[in-house]
């Protein structure tokens, strides 16, 4: 499992949290020639990632590999208040995981 | 006369049973496993599963008139048409049109941003699903320098 993949932030804005994240993934489309051997580079992306507050699941994401390396996403939800535990989860489709927790601040 | 009337009720009650088992896997799979399918798809409406979408101007699809580099185009789908259900981002010219499906649940404000790969210049698309309707908004963006390996 890979650990420490991802960055994510909220800030409050009233009853709104606008959530920000950055995962670090190479996001290999399974497309690209290697520039030296000319071989293909095996597909290596991020399918889907399930964001959560307190627990519920507010938004899913379904990628193919034309997300790009390094994947970047930002979000606002609301109904979210300071204390509120926001988490994100991806799998790639090898089957690697990470998740990361935040409470959101005040 | 006997085995042709045999034959015949061993299709239709296969094809039965193809059309019940169709009906009750279907729903479940929008919900849970990655469509490869759409993703695999080579043209948007394979992308789309087989789905039109009406264009529209209440799609607010940000993305820059020229991208510098096609590995990293920053897009933004915005709009304030309610009850919307999913946001799916694609580019009509990557070999697999399908980028992106946000599945939108309780309180998250369609408003998503993310940053896609470009393999050249393409019209990025952008299909808002509110209820039974979609609706689309599209943008062309220039490449410069490609996003495979470019």
């Amino acid at each position: 499992m890979a650990s420490n993949t991802i960055k994510i932030r909220a800030q409050l804005n009233g009853e709104v949290a606008a959530v920000k994240s950055l995962i670090t993934h190479p996001m290999e489309s399974g497309q690209r020639k290697d520039a030296k051997t000319g071989e293909i580079v095996p597909a290596h992306f991020i399918e889907e990632i399930i964001c959560t507050l307190n627990g519920q699941t507010i938004l899913t994401a379904l990628w193919g590999g034309s997300i790009s390396k390094n994947p970047y996403l930002a979000f606002n939800v609301q109904g979210a208040k300071s204390g509120d535990t926001i988490s994100l989860k991806w799998t790639d489709n090898k089957g690697d995981t990470d998740t990361a927790e935040l409470k959101i601040g005040s | 006369m006997k085995n042709q009337r045999r034959v015949f009720l061993q299709s239709f009650l296969g094809g039965l049973a193809g059309i019940v088992t169709g009906v009750f896997i279907q729903p479940l799979r929008a919900l849970a496993a990655w469509p490869a399918e759409l993703f695999n798809a080579a043209d948007i409406k394979g992308a789309l599963g087989g789905n039109e979408a009406t264009a529209t101007g209440e799609i607010n699809l940000k993305a820059p008139d020229i991208a510098e580099n096609g590995a990293v185009v920053p897009v933004t789908v915005e709009t304030n048409l309610s009850n919307v259900e999913t946001i799916t981002i694609l580019v009509k010219e990557n070999q697999r049109p399908l980028s992106a499906v946000f599945i939108l649940g309780p309180g998250v404000q369609p408003n998503i941003s993310t940053r896609i790969k470009m393999a050249k210049t393409s019209e990025v698309i952008a299909v808002v699903k509110s209820g039974d309707k979609r609706l689309s908004a599209s943008k062309e963006v220039k490449v410069t320098i490609g996003g495979c390996g470019g």
